[in-house]
């Protein structure tokens, strides 16, 4: 057993190995972290290029202005309350959605459960912003749900679906649904048939068989999808932009209009790290869950 | 034993006809003949004419392509690193934080790893002059580092399923570790490196908010150019553009499942 006993060499292996991708990923991931604090705490002057005074040169002076200014101004501070609503929402109604279509995966034929997984999943990957897009079409005053809506009676006149709360979070739901049901669907296929059998044998009703066993073992699953969809939602761009109206600021679209538009890069710099001290402890407990729900790992 | 009962078979059938019906929507209104986005009134090839007559779609579709294909080998190359040194040696300094890098763009909001690149390439520029200026070589950067992560994930996965009996006899006939490992474990995982090429692919493919930060003035993908005629209004146009990227994407996707699938 050559790999079993941790050796000199064996150490000296493990960093040939590692070192370049540990190079790269801490070149692209650490090193902007630094470099995005030092800059929210700069000055900002659009007439410069980086448009910010570097502190750290003895250009401006150091400061939390960006912070106060993004805790305190109204529109900042309201995006802030928006973007965990609606990422709490959304994330919520995506695992409602998901977990029938997960359940129903789960207790398919054997033979069907992975190509169903497949199926469901396989939207994910085809191009996101299409399928944000699609939904322009059909939300649209005059787009086909408008014209069902109409045809049975369902509204005397086409509803404002686009461009506001609403169709925000159907584009989350929808765009994220196959992240709810991936670890949904992995929880219960490693469900135990046996104890529904037994929960049968002892007189319980589906129903109640469900409530009672299947739900509860099914808690991580539930927090890992809830997660999934609320973590990236936090800090969604293409939805709000191109689904919701133009005061519907949740914190990506804040980030990318303060860089691209504004031009104020402490500003930027400021926000996404108070993003990134939202998505902190929800991430950890991520990666403590999917371990556990990870195959080999206890679900 | 159980067979597929009503509920399942319900919850089935809803919950795929919301993912595929507005895909399938666009799909239908790009080959409408007529310009209505609302109803579809014959078949017609002609918004596809339309895009291929226009040279700053096609340019942006070159530069894309180009872009997914290099990131997407460097992904693959860091990513299998990345995944070998997971896999194969259980303790070694930094093997956390790897693990903690590697699968962090995950799930980290796009934005957040777009700013974050754009800052590192003008910080770099100004110190050492390297990269000057912005276009296909940031856009190559930045996109490797989401690829990388899923191509880590996926290739991890597969190190940690196979068995080491060939890899531990091909030693035991006097090969070293590393021989062992490219002659025998890298030819066994093979279609492990070729989905997590096809993902970092159409990952990058479809990539606008990490390639509008990096992208210099003059290096629109095609993504970016999607979205900049999305703001001026839909046009039957980006109907076909959006189901083009939409087959190619689900094309690569099958092709890396299936060989996943096979023989695993």
């Amino acid at each position: 057993m050559p790999f079993s006993s941790p050796t000199e060499p064996r150490t000296r292996a493990a960093l040939a190995v590692a070192g370049l991708p540990l190079a790269f990923f801490a070149a692209m991931l650490l090193l902007p972290l630094c470099l995005i604090g030092a800059i929210s705490l700069a000055e900002s002057d659009p007439a410069l290029s980086p448009p910010f005074r570097p502190w750290w040169s003895g250009d401006g002076g150091i400061g939390l202005k960006s912070y106060a200014l993004v805790l305190e101004e109204g529109i900042y501070a309201r995006a802030w309350l928006d973007s965990l609503r609606i990422a709490a929402t959304s994330a919520s109604l995506a695992v409602l959605l998901g977990y029938p279509l997960a359940l129903a995966i789960a207790r398919a034929p054997e033979k069907l459960r992975l190509p169903l997984l497949a199926l469901a999943v396989l939207p994910f990957w085809t191009s996101f912003l299409v399928r944000v897009y699609a939904w322009i079409g059909l939300l649209r005053h005059d787009g086909p749900i408008n014209a069902l809506l109409l045809a049975l009676g369902l509204s005397e006149q086409p509803l404002p679906l686009l461009y506001g709360e609403f169709a925000i979070h159907l584009g989350i739901v929808y765009s994220y649904l196959p992240f709810a049901i991936l670890p949904l669907a992995a929880n219960l296929m490693a469900l135990d048939s046996r104890l529904l059998d037994a929960a049968a044998d002892l007189g319980a009703r589906p129903m109640s068989a469900f409530l009672r066993v299947t739900l509860p073992l099914s808690a991580p699953g539930i927090a890992a999808a809830f997660l999934l969809v609320f973590v990236p939602a936090l800090g969604e761009f293409v939805i709000p932009d191109l689904l919701g109206g133009p005061d519907n600021l949740m914190l990506g679209r804040l980030l990318w209009n303060e860089f691209f538009q504004a031009r104020d890069w402490p500003l930027a710099a400021a926000i996404t790290l108070m993003l990134l001290a939202m998505v902190v402890l929800p991430l950890l407990f991520l990666s403590r869950l999917l371990g556990r729900l990870a195959p080999g790992g206890r679900g | 034993m159980r067979g597929i009962r009503p509920f399942t078979a319900t919850a089935l059938i809803l919950g795929l006809l919301f993912l595929y019906l507005p895909i399938l929507w666009v799909v239908l209104l790009s080959f409408n003949e007529s310009r209505l986005l609302t109803r579809f009134e014959g078949f017609s090839l002609r918004w596809y004419q339309a895009l291929f007559s226009d040279p700053a779609l096609l340019a942006a579709l070159g530069r894309s392509l180009l872009i997914a294909l290099a990131a997407g080998v460097i992904a693959v190359i860091i990513g299998t690193l990345a995944a070998t040194a997971l896999a194969r040696f259980p303790r070694f300094r930094g093997r956390a934080l790897l693990a903690f890098l590697s699968s962090a763009p995950l799930v980290l909001p796009e934005v957040m790893l777009g700013f974050g690149a754009l800052i590192l390439f003008v910080s770099l520029e100004r110190l050492i002059g390297w990269p000057a200026g912005r276009g296909m070589m940031t856009i190559i950067l930045a996109h490797t580092l989401l690829a990388a992560a899923y191509v880590t994930v996926i290739v991890q996965s597969r190190l940690a399923g196979r068995e080491r009996v060939l890899e531990e006899a091909a030693m035991d006939l006097g090969a070293d570790p590393l021989r062992a490992y490219l002659l025998v474990t890298l030819p066994s995982i093979a279609p492990a490196l070729i989905a997590g090429f096809l993902i970092a692919f159409t990952l990058s493919l479809d990539d606008l908010v990490i390639a509008s930060f990096t992208a210099g003035p003059g290096a629109t993908t095609l993504p970016m150019a999607i979205y900049s005629k999305l703001k001026l209004g839909l046009s039957p146009e980006i109907n076909a553009l959006a189901t083009l990227l939409v087959l190619t994407a689900a094309l690569a996707v099958s092709i890396a499942a299936w060989s996943l699938a096979r023989r695993r």
